[in-house]
């Protein structure tokens, strides 16, 4: 299985659930979930954690800005 | 998910929110672009160090609450007169970095004659102006902006250039006077468009710092609750729509 080189966290009471994030994505790691927070959203999560790459497109356009990005620096055994 | 855990610590963040920002929900409906874009001119304030010497005007419309949202002192203009406001500040204060922040219905419709005389003024102020195509606070009626054959609830069936004329490319004009030093078309509906259009403002309060005059930022956004669409199928929808009529780039650089 690929080592992820990067992590986001959301922040899942500020999401709105739009899905922005995830069609920005290059490596299709968010999903929205099924479960909704305490607005009735379908917050975004990590479906598929190994993939991500830290990119940081979905912190950058998040319009809530509920995005935290990670990315392991290089050589480091993540 | 061990990976992860290892991942997430302090010497491996690479983008977080910036305290420009306050911690208010904003009131924008999911997915709207004025939230990125409020992003964005949060993160080049705080990059330029310009967070206690910047003063925003805040429009009418969806933005009109603006000022709750960025940690900079503000003012709240009258539907339209937010280059008139502006164009005070900065005279009254010409050491500040004044901006205007305004929607296509106050920029291009009420507010037409404020933006035009502004510009050919040459005030030295940034204007930045989200152009959604249509009135998205009061309800998406009609705007000088919204498409040939779009429909909207004052033009049901879509708009009638016999009867409503044809869209108004604003920029276009303002990019004639000679008061404006900088005039670009972005979007925030891609990252490559969000970074580019980070760029531009960050150009447009450069060009304030250095006296050249207006600098007029458009970002051609998405109106999904306006559009009657989901914020996916709106980005999609105006990729395909709102961009041939305003084609993205620089209409004026000196
Ligand atoms: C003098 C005056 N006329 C009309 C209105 C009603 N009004 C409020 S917002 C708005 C249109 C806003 O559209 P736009 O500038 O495109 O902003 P958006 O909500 O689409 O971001 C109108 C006509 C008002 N508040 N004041
Ligand atoms: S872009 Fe932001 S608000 Fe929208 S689903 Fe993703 S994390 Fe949530
Ligand atoms: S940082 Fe990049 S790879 Fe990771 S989830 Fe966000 S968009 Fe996907
Ligand atoms: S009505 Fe339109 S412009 Fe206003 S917040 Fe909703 S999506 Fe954004
Ligand atoms: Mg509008």
């Amino acid at each position: 299985m690929a080592k992820a080189k990067g992590a986001i966290v959301v922040d899942t009471v500020r999401c709105k659930g739009c899905g922005v994030c995830t069609t920005v994505c290059p490596t299709k790691v968010i999903e929205l979930a099924a479960e909704v927070n305490g607005k009735g959203y379908h917050y975004a999560y990590m479906a598929n954690p190994d993939a991500c790459i830290g990119c940081s497109n979905c912190g950058i356009i998040c319009p809530d800005t509920c995005i935290t990005v990670y990315r392991a620096k290089a050589g480091a055994t993540a | 998910m061990s990976d992860i855990n290892t991942i997430i610590k302090p010497e491996n963040l690479i983008y977080k929110r910036t305290d420009v920002l306050s911690d208010n929900d904003l009131s924008y409906c999911p997915g709207c672009g004025h939230g990125t874009v409020h992003k964005l001119i949060a993160e080049v304030i705080e990059e330029m160090g310009i967070q206690d010497t910047t003063i925003g005007i805040a429009p009418v419309g969806c933005s009109v609450l603006a000022y709750n949202y960025l940690e900079i002192d503000w003012q709240q203009a009258a539907h339209g007169r937010a280059p008139a406001l502006a164009t005070a500040v900065k005279r009254l204060m010409p050491e500040k970095n004044v901006f205007s922040y305004q929607g296509d219905g106050d920029l291009a419709a009420i507010g037409t004659a404020e933006t035009i005389h502004a510009c050919n003024r040459g005030e030295n102020i940034v204007m930045i102006f989200i152009n959604n195509g249509i009135y998205g606070m009061t309800g998406g009626q009609m705007a000088p902006t919204t498409l040939p054959g779009m429909a909207a609830s004052t033009c049901p069936h879509g708009r009638d250039v016999s009867h409503d004329g044809e869209p108004i490319k604003i920029s276009e004009i303002l990019a004639q006077l000679p008061g404006t030093c900088y005039v670009t078309r972005q979007s925030v509906h891609t990252a490559a468009n969000v970074r580019k259009s980070k760029k531009a403002l960050r150009k447009a309060f450069e060009n304030q710092q250095a006296n050249k005059g207006t600098s007029l930022v458009e970002i051609v956004s998405n109106c999904n609750s306006g559009w009657k669409m989901t914020p996916i199928k709106s980005n999609e929808w105006m990729e395909e729509n709102m961009f041939p009529y305003y084609p993205l780039g620089d209409i004026k650089n000196q």
